[in-house]
């Protein structure tokens, strides 16, 4: 049979997704479904908690984040009722640690000591959010979808910067106080897609 | 998965659908859909898929033809109002055009005026992860017409106001379970096969009565417990092991045959699955009363390349070889044009062969059509691995054309790619993707110095020989091919917004057309009143959008990637 036998090719990383293809996995909204307030959308003062690896379900404060990212996957915790908001995959945040000095004054304003939360449902198609790579156009690390290769600037409000995405990440605007930061406010935007008209 | 949690279907949520009628609506005198319309359609009709049970894409009408086609020109377009891959043919009964739209949409349009009769727009859930936003199209049965959403239902309007009629959920979205094929209806029976291998789930084909949507029969892609071909899975493999069925079947009339392509294996390297992975990557034959498994051949054994064989083998009476047999053909994402017979119970392999350049095989064993692989192209765990095609392969979804007229086959192919990726171990979550690597990890390369990548081809089925065939150097081609009795064959599938047509016995192109966007959209032929159309969905996205963006990534090809989204109708005569 022929053969393409060079393997000198420039290589294209691609964040492609070929027909079965699709991001990487990420945790889910499955267990303490019935929980109530579960599916809540995150509140004032509730906590951010580690949604996968071995610190699962643990408080995250602002040592846990290195600056520069990655960002790390999160469940907004209610700390009165202890209940972790994981009941809809609308709810899951990458909380990120970022140079202040990068960020745009919308984006500094909302956020505690440049630690910034934004959901990772991609508003183009709903695939969750999970790479941080150098975007296609410039220098910088990104929010990427591999869903369709949507990436989003978390340093300008998590604008759409390449792909698809009609516009940006939902917000989840935070506040540092006793060594914790903490839900300030619900979402600023749409959590997920929308439909077409 | 439960199997409780497999057989939800029957449950009925009319709460959340929207249908809404427009200026021209409702349809008077619409013409019921029956089996023998179905099974020989009038040329002037497009009802099915591949307008004929055969999947054969081809159209008698000859109106529009190679002197005249010079002079065709857009006569209505209807916007869609939605992005995303728009990928279904316009099917058309009688004068009413019925199209499919990513998000769950469907229109009624008067086919000859382009007015529109009612629109069904469903209120998809906020927490759907739509991982390919596309639709394939509409199923029609008496004065019925049936939808596969992407969140897991399958929907029954009425024809001529859009209402819906019943809604059945077939699985639960939330565990990665997803419809985007066009429902194949079969004497009563709306028949579809489940999307979702990237999850983790296992395939299946299932059937409902088209009249209250009740489930009939159920058949799993990988056999369970105790059934034939259990045995070449290892441990639990089986219960996640992918073999999605997400495009639409054909049927051979004569033996009561539906043939049904199945996916790759889950999740992608083969170390992963040990065993030849029956029914991955296979064509199945099925019974459509019972759902039985007559007959399969597997293209390719422990599919680690994500190369899943979804697109129907096209059935073609063949003269090969010195004798007549009924064939079944399938240009495979395996980069190999296969060549197998059908019978009643049984499908045997008489040849294949490379189509594109492919560094996977090394050969295909004559008796048993075993393709022979080359381990240094096989992906493994924790070592990068590349191969050629790509990972969409020599061919993915958009379908071939055959016309019985030049007795070729017309292939969308794509040449010069290669990739590779490190298969990596990943905890199965489900209703999250699971590839057995990560998604950053995944590359396309180009062959240095390649001079085109997509491919038009036409291909003798009988000889073996490719006839002619059309490059396009800056652009992959990812769209389905339709031929027609004009000797016409039409395509579109560049990212230069173009839809063509070329001769069919020579490949010359005589027409083409810029659009609003891609077309990844499968062209159709149909009349009204007397004269000859040809529609198409112009509308790009998903994987064609994708292979947009890695080309368009290596800056020294000069591909653009501005192709804008947003579908469109286009809708198409010869002036008079
Ligand atoms: S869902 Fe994120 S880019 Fe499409």
């Amino acid at each position: 049979m022929s053969s393409s036998s060079d393997q000198t090719r420039r290589t294209v990383i691609l964040a492609v997704l070929a027909t079965a293809a699709g991001a990487a996995a990420s945790p889910s909204a499955r267990a303490d479904e019935d929980q109530p307030g579960s599916d809540e959308r995150p509140q004032k003062a509730d906590v951010l908690v580690f949604a996968e690896g071995e610190r699962t379900g643990e408080v995250i404060k602002p040592e846990d984040l290195k600056l520069g990212g990655p960002p790390v996957r999160a469940w907004p915790k209610d700390p009165k009722t202890s209940v972790v908001r994981k009941g809809s995959r609308l709810n899951e945040v990458l909380v990120i640690r970022l140079d202040p000095a990068e960020l745009d004054d919308e984006t500094r304003a909302r956020f505690a000591d440049g630690i910034v939360a934004y959901s990772d449902t991609c508003t183009h198609a709903g695939c969750p959010i999970t790479g941080w790579v150098k975007g296609a156009t410039g220098d910088k690390n990104v929010f990427k979808c591999f869903c369709h290769n949507s990436e989003f600037d978390p340093r300008q409000s998590a604008q759409v910067v390449f792909g698809p995405a009609p516009r940006r990440l939902a917000a989840l605007p935070l506040t540092t106080a006793d060594g914790y930061f903490t839900v300030a406010a619900t979402f600023v935007g749409k959590v997920g897609v929308q439909q077409p008209g | 998965m439960t199997t409780k949690q497999w057989l939800l279907s029957g449950t009925v949520a009319f709460t959340c659908l929207v249908s809404t009628t427009a200026g021209a609506g409702p349809i008077e005198n619409y013409s019921p859909v029956t089996s023998a319309r179905l099974e020989n359609p009038e040329p002037g009709n497009w009802m099915l898929y591949r307008r004929t049970y055969d999947g054969q894409g081809y159209s008698p009408l000859d109106q529009i033809n190679t002197t005249n086609v010079k002079s065709m020109t857009p006569v209505w377009t209807f916007s869609t109002g939605v992005v995303e891959g728009h990928e279904a043919p316009p099917i058309v009964n009688n004068g009413v055009m019925f199209v499919a739209t990513p998000m769950g949409q469907v229109i009624a349009i008067n086919a000859r005026t382009g007015d529109e009769y009612w629109r069904y727009k469903r209120q998809l859930p906020d927490d759907l992860f739509q991982l390919h936003p596309t639709s394939r199209g509409v199923g029609l049965w008496q004065d019925k017409l049936y939808l596969a959403t992407t969140d897991d239902h399958v929907v029954a309007l009425d024809a001529k106001t859009g209402k819906v009629l019943w809604d059945t959920k077939v699985q639960d979205y939330k565990k990665g379970q997803y419809l985007t094929l066009m429902p194949l209806v079969v004497d009563g029976k709306v028949i579809v096969g489940g999307s979702g291998g990237e999850f983790g789930v296992r395939g299946y084909v299932v059937a409902f009565d088209a009249n209250d949507g009740k489930e009939l029969w159920r058949t799993f892609t990988i056999p369970g417990e105790g059934e034939p071909g259990h045995d070449t899975w290892s441990g639990d493999d089986w219960k996640t092991g992918g073999g999605s069925a997400w495009m639409t079947g054909n049927y051979d009339t004569d033996t009561k045959t539906i043939y049904w392509g199945v996916g790759n294996a889950a999740p992608w390297p083969g170390s992963t699955h040990p065993g030849d992975n029956l029914y991955t990557s296979s064509v199945l034959g099925l019974d459509p009363n019972t759902g039985k498994i007559k007959a399969y051949h597997q293209y390719h054994q422990n599919d680690s390349w994500d190369w899943d064989e979804v697109e129907a083998p096209i059935l073609i009476d063949l003269q090969r070889d010195g004798r007549s047999f009924k064939s079944l053909i399938h240009p495979g994402r395996d980069a190999i044009f296969w060549v197998l017979e059908r019978q009643a119970d049984k499908i045997n392999y008489v040849a294949g062969w490379p189509f594109v350049q492919t560094d996977v095989w090394k050969g295909i064993e004559a008796e048993t059509g075993k393709p022979i692989v080359d381990p240094a192209h096989k992906p493994v765990m924790g070592t990068r691995i590349e191969f050629c095609p790509s990972l969409w392969g020599g061919k993915d979804w958009p379908s071939a054309a055959y016309s019985p007229k030049t007795r070729f086959v017309y292939v969308p192919a794509n040449d010069n790619f290669c990739g590779g990726f490190t298969g990596e171990k990943v905890p199965l979550v489900p209703g999250q993707l699971w590839l057995g690597t990560k998604p950053e990890d995944i590359g396309l390369k180009v062959k240095p110095g390649a001079d085109h990548y997509g491919e038009l081809q036409a291909w003798d089925p009988a000889t073996g020989k490719k006839v002619w065939q059309q490059n396009y150097p800056k652009s992959q081609l990812f769209g389905s091919v339709t031929a027609t009795a004009g000797d016409l064959v039409l395509v579109g599938g560049t990212n230069d917004r173009m839809f063509r047509a070329y001769h069919a016995k020579t490949g010359e192109l005589l027409w083409e057309q810029k659009t609003n966007s891609g077309i990844m959209g499968m062209p159709v032929a149909y009349e009204v009143d007397g004269t000859e159309y040809i529609a198409v969905q112009s509308g790009w996205g998903v994987d064609a959008q994708r292979i947009q963006d890695a080309l368009a990534t290596t800056n020294n090809i000069g591909v653009e990637n501005n192709v804008p989204q947003g579908g469109v109708v286009w809708v198409f005569a010869v002036k008079k």
